[in-house]
């Protein structure tokens, strides 16, 4: 029942926000508030056993509606409904053009979500997908910037073909065993294991890129510094803490367990991909003007060192790739908060004309100096425990190679510091380039900033609760 | 006592809180107060601790867990202290020598509007320290070793309106960095092989399967590499000179009590590591005096009194990484502890120097300030009387013993070392004679400012030059004394290796030739500043006034190709490359859709609403299916 809820919530607050647009607003913030509750609860008591539903849906096509939380669903769950709240709440005091039909997708992707990360039955996972894809899509094109359109089309052309593939790849899967329940998941890894080596290693392939393309892993991560850029700050946080998320949990869910053997097959050449990309996104990011497209480097960097340590897969790496999934969608979170804060007040997104904030607003500059330190994984901030879990994972396979790709992941993590404190001391330190008085946070800005910030704290000192609950 | 240690590290950590997070209402001279008074509580506390410790009914050391901070599977890290008589003399010289700067700050800073600001900063510093030095497992220090490098971070770039500054203070953080990478790596190593990072089970292992040579030399070099970082060490020393661009006490803070004591305090922690490596030892060593001469080469020509001081601590570490490599840990230790009082001396006078030239730092200006800076000139003296060598002041007990330890090694070893110990005391004579001898050089309106600093200035001063003299009796050499008090107490904590003994007479004759020496050396620089002339210089001097053109090498092998591979990655591969290709199969898409743009009404409304008749729709089929 608690399943049903978790997106019967969203959806209905979607439905009803279109109808009564007036009240958009106090529905979104009420419903998402809700669901963070709902999801706390949940993932109190999921030591006590994973929640399952499976219903009939269309047997016909042997696809079942199931719902399937175990400790990975439970948190991915929770910081769903937490970064939505965070995103609801950022909004209250903002004026948004089109406003009903503006929370009324945000919500639909909600839903979209929360179907992604609790559906057990691969169709309906697919179908959870795109739902949560097409409100973006609309987000970014209507609500966006100037280049909009364009930036929106290449996005949309990635992830389509990306779509495109991964339904190829159920359907042939669905059909090696036609029946009721074809594509649930116990199912699919019946199937999957049956399957020849070759065909595993060719049906990687196409779901594969499909996720590669969402987390994105080098080279299909040139939709991300685009749609950064040009989408709204909400949509941004919705794609960037948790859409990115939905490539990675696919991995875990059913990549790995339905195509074993594709996986140990391509383990190695994307764990070098990852590794690529960790240093060729941290390389560039040294060289961003433009602080959204920067913020976009450094998690494809992140990303990339997640991506590595779940194709190791050992159980430490496995552990902290959940618990870093987590942590990066906070941290990330906070980032675009911050900037977009900087943007609303100063009108630019170039590091060079920006400058001083640690004079001009000094408690926005304490709050971005803590998030950019979360970011690189300092000790006793949130970052720093899955990243070390993640380190340890790769290192701990006693594949020499392993040791080389763990230093060579290292190097991203002295990068990582080279251009994060290259972009503060542009934004946060120096004198301030304009001189126009601006406001420092308002009541509403502290208030979703400092949630941010306690729990960057309070889950770098004390992680075990997350541990804990991503161990079930 | 020792059960209540948990509040060492409390009390700066509350201390930080509040001036943090009241920053904009607590007002300023409170906020010394608060700053001032937590690390006053955690010297009390961190006394009655060492008085424990030494008390002989102290067993081994004393371990504390507090909570579980990782743990997944077999992994499993508490977040746990660990006190014995090697963290508890740390204790003392962080939180003694940290107070003192605390005070002398409430003067210093009085008139900076970032005050509260700033002793928010020193408090979270002490705080890391003290977290380094107290952990009981290796993720703990490491905390406490990222976090020295962050409140470096924040107090090197204090003033972050001068973009010079904030330019050292990320070279501080991206270069400890570095260091960093190498202490992750040796922590994972020992994780892999021995499924531990606590210091009691790690050496418990090594000790009973002392035969992996290999693997406690890769270990150790790794954990190294960190040392390198924080204790500036070739090549990664060049943040620490940069690093004076902070607030003076701030300097004397990273360079005497906290941050760059660190890396000899991981690899003394880890001796018993360290004696199974000899690979490694030896590499510390010739790495140590490298930087040791390196350093003192380059502070001949410098001409900034800080820069001098920065150069002489590099070089000061070099001497106690030889003792390292000696296997002497307890005699670096020493050297940590003689350097804290001489080197907190020499910067906070310096820092009272710079406070009554109005900021000037360039020695060339001064000249003749003693007339007017009696307590500062004099506790200036015995600094350097102290780092020079001269008997009966601290450094000479502790750089003898070095020097002693490296004879008995290696001849060579000693004349190398008697020759970096000649250069620091030329430059720090020079350094003196410069500043408080002579004539003024400097302004009218400076030398009509000149005036001694506050009491809460010149107290601390007073304080630490008692220390820098009778700090070195805790360690008497063999030929005064048979009892080396300090080598005793820490030998609980501290493996040192066997090492030859020196016959006293030999030693008798290597302390008279290095005294001579030095002795010579200072007539040598009061010679050489009479003169007064600043010519430009050239051939070696210049090299040196460029510290060996060190920075212009790393920017040119490092900084400039990493910056054109960027520019190369983004401009080439990123744009001409991948996305050139998206962009085209993309237009080939977009012409074939413009046939289905009919379907395209530009409504949002009408878009939402098919989306949502699709979701009822295909929802609705599945309950009716089900039904049916």
């Amino acid at each position: 029942m608690i399943l049903i809820t978790l997106l019967a919530l969203p959806f209905v607050a979607a439905l009803l926000s279109l109808l009564v647009p007036k009240q958009a607003k106090i529905l979104a913030l009420v419903s998402s508030a809700l669901a963070v509750l709902i999801t706390l609860y949940m993932s109190m008591h999921i030591a006590e056993g994973a929640l399952t539903i499976a219903q009939a849906w269309l047997p016909d096509l042997g696809i079942q509606f199931a719902l399937h939380a175990d400790g990975l669903s439970c948190s991915l769950s929770l910081l769903t409904a937490l970064i939505s709240f965070l995103v609801f709440l950022n909004l209250n005091n903002k004026e948004v053009p089109k406003a009903a039909s503006f929370y009324s997708l945000l919500l639909f992707a909600q839903t979209g979500l929360m179907g992604v990360f609790l559906a057990s039955d691969a169709m309906l996972f697919y179908f959870f997908w795109e739902l949560a894809l097409i409100p973006i899509y609309f987000l970014s094109s209507i609500w966006g910037g100037e280049n909009r359109i364009k930036v929106t089309f290449k996005f949309f052309i990635y992830t389509f073909i990306g779509s495109l593939m991964m339904l190829a790849g159920l359907i042939y899967l669905g059909l090696q065993t036609p029946g009721a329940d074809a594509f649930s998941y116990h199912a699919l890894v019946a199937v999957g294991n049956s399957l020849s080596n070759t065909q595993q290693i060719s049906l990687f392939v196409l779901f594969f890129l499909a996720f590669a393309i969402k987390m994105p892993i080098f080279p299909f991560h040139t939709w991300q510094p685009d749609a950064y850029d040009e989408a709204p700050t909400s949509v941004t946080i919705f794609l960037s803490a948790l859409m990115v998320k939905m490539g990675l949990y696919a991995v875990l869910r059913w990549l790995m367990p339905v195509l074993p053997e594709g996986v140990s097959y391509w383990s190695n050449t994307v764990i070098i991909l990852s590794i690529i990309g960790i240093l060729y996104a941290s390389i560039i990011a040294l060289q961003q003007t433009n602080i959204k497209r920067f913020i976009a480097y450094s998690s494809i960097a992140h990303m990339g060192l997640m991506c590595a340590a779940a194709f190791v897969q050992n159980d430490l790496a496995l552990h902290g790739v959940k618990i870093q999934m987590f942590m990066h969608g906070i941290n990330i979170a906070g980032m675009w908060l911050v900037v977009s804060i900087i943007e609303n007040r100063y009108h630019t997104k170039d590091m060079n004309a920006l400058g001083g904030i640690a004079s001009t607003m000094p408690k926005l500059a304490v709050a971005f100096v803590i998030i950019s330190f979360a970011n690189i994984a300092l000790p006793l901030t949130n970052g720093f425990v899955g990243e070390f879990m993640l380190f340890a994972g790769i290192f701990s396979s006693a594949n020499p190679s392993h040791v080389l790709y763990m230093v060579l992941a290292g190097l991203g993590v002295i990068l990582g510091a080279a251009y994060t404190l290259r972009m503060l001391q542009k934004v946060v330190f120096g004198t301030a380039s304009n001189t126009q008085a601006v406001k420092d946070l308002s009541i509403n800005e502290w208030c979703v900033l400092a949630i941010v910030l306690s729990l960057i704290i309070a889950l770098g000192v004390y992680a075990k609760p997350l541990l804990t609950l991503t161990s079930f | 006592m020792i059960q209540y240690s948990y509040l060492i590290p409390l009390f700066p950590l509350l201390g930080f809180l509040i001036n943090g997070l009241g920053w904009n209402k607590i007002p300023k001279s409170l906020a010394g107060v608060i700053g001032s008074t937590s690390i006053l509580a955690s010297f009390v506390v961190s006394l009655a601790v060492f008085v424990e410790v030494l008390s002989p009914s102290f067993q081994g050391p004393f371990v504390q867990h507090y909570f579980d901070f990782i743990q997944s599977g077999t992994l499993y890290i508490p977040f746990a202290f660990q006190i014995d008589a090697l963290s508890a003399s740390f204790l003392l010289i962080i939180t003694g020598i940290g107070f003192l700067i605390h005070v002398y700050s409430t003067a210093y800073m009085h008139d900076d509007e970032g005050m509260v600001k700033y002793f928010a900063y020193l408090n979270l510093f002490v705080f890391s320290m003290l977290l380094l030095v107290m952990g009981a497992n290796y993720i703990i220090m490491f905390i406490g070793w990222e976090g020295v490098g962050l409140c470096s971070y924040l107090l090197i770039g204090f003033w972050f309106k001068n973009h010079a500054y904030t330019d050292a203070a990320k070279k501080a953080f991206v270069m400890n960095r570095i260091g960093d990478l190498g202490f992750l790596v040796g922590m994972l190593l020992v994780l892999y092989h021995f499924h531990t990072l606590s210091y009691q089970e790690l050496f418990d292992i090594i000790q009973s399967s002392a035969d992996q040579t290999n693997m406690y030399t890769a270990i150790a070099i790794c954990f190294f590499i960190g040392a390198m970082g924080k204790s500036a060490q070739i090549p990664l020393y060049t943040w620490l000179p940069d690093a004076m661009a902070g607030p003076t006490p701030v300097s004397a803070l990273i360079h005497a009590a906290t941050m760059v004591t660190a890396g000899i305090y991981m690899i003394a922690r880890s001796s018993v590591l360290y004696n199974l490596a000899p690979i490694a030892l030896d590499l510390i060593t010739w790495i140590g005096l490298a930087t040791a001469l390196l350093a003192a080469s380059i502070a001949i020509k410098q001409n900034d009194i800080k820069k001098v001081l920065a150069y002489s601590t590099v070089s000061q570490l070099g001497f106690m990484f030889v003792a390292i490599g000696m296997g002497a840990y307890t005699t670096a230790v020493f050297h940590v502890i003689t350097h804290a009082f001489f080197k907190a001396l020499l910067f906070l006078g310096s820092g009272s120097v710079i406070h009554a030239m109005g900021g000037e730092q360039d020695i060339r200006f001064m000249g003749g300030l003693g007339k007017k800076m009696p307590i500062t000139k004099i506790t200036f003296l015995i600094g350097c009387l102290a780092i020079a060598g001269i008997p009966g002041f601290a450094g000479f007990f502790s750089k003898d013993e070095i020097l002693a330890h490296a004879y008995a090694q290696q001849p060579l070893l000693f004349v190398a070392l008697l020759i970096g110990a000649l250069m620091t005391a030329f430059y720090m004579f020079r350094l003196y004679f410069l500043t408080f001898t002579g004539s003024f050089r400097g302004t009218e309106e400076q030398a009509h400012h000149l005036h001694e600093s506050p009491k809460a200035m010149t107290l601390p001063l007073m304080v630490l030059a008692l220390f820098s003299i009778i700090g070195g009796y805790i360690g008497l050499p063999k030929v005064l004394s048979e009892k080396h008090w300090l080598h005793d107490f820490l030998s609980a904590a501290v493996t040192e290796k066997e090492l030859h003994e020196l016959s006293h007479a030999t030693e008798w004759m290597l302390m008279g030739v290095s005294v001579g020496l030095v002795v010579v050396m200072i007539a040598l620089a009061y010679k050489a500043t009479q003169k007064a002339q600043f010519s430009a210089a050239k051939g070696l001097g210049k090299v040196l006034e460029h510290k060996w053109y060190v920075d212009e090498l790393y920017q040119a092998i490092i900084l400039t190709p990493l910056n054109h591979l960027g520019v190369f990655l983004q401009q080439i591969i990123e744009k001409s490359g991948i996305d050139a290709l998206v962009n085209n199969i993309g237009t080939s898409i977009q012409w074939l859709s413009t046939r289905v743009r009919l379907l395209q009404s530009g409504i949002v409304g009408s878009y939402i609403f098919v989306m949502v008749l699709g979701i009822i729709l295909l929802l609705s089929i599945g309950f009716l299916s089900t039904i049916l």
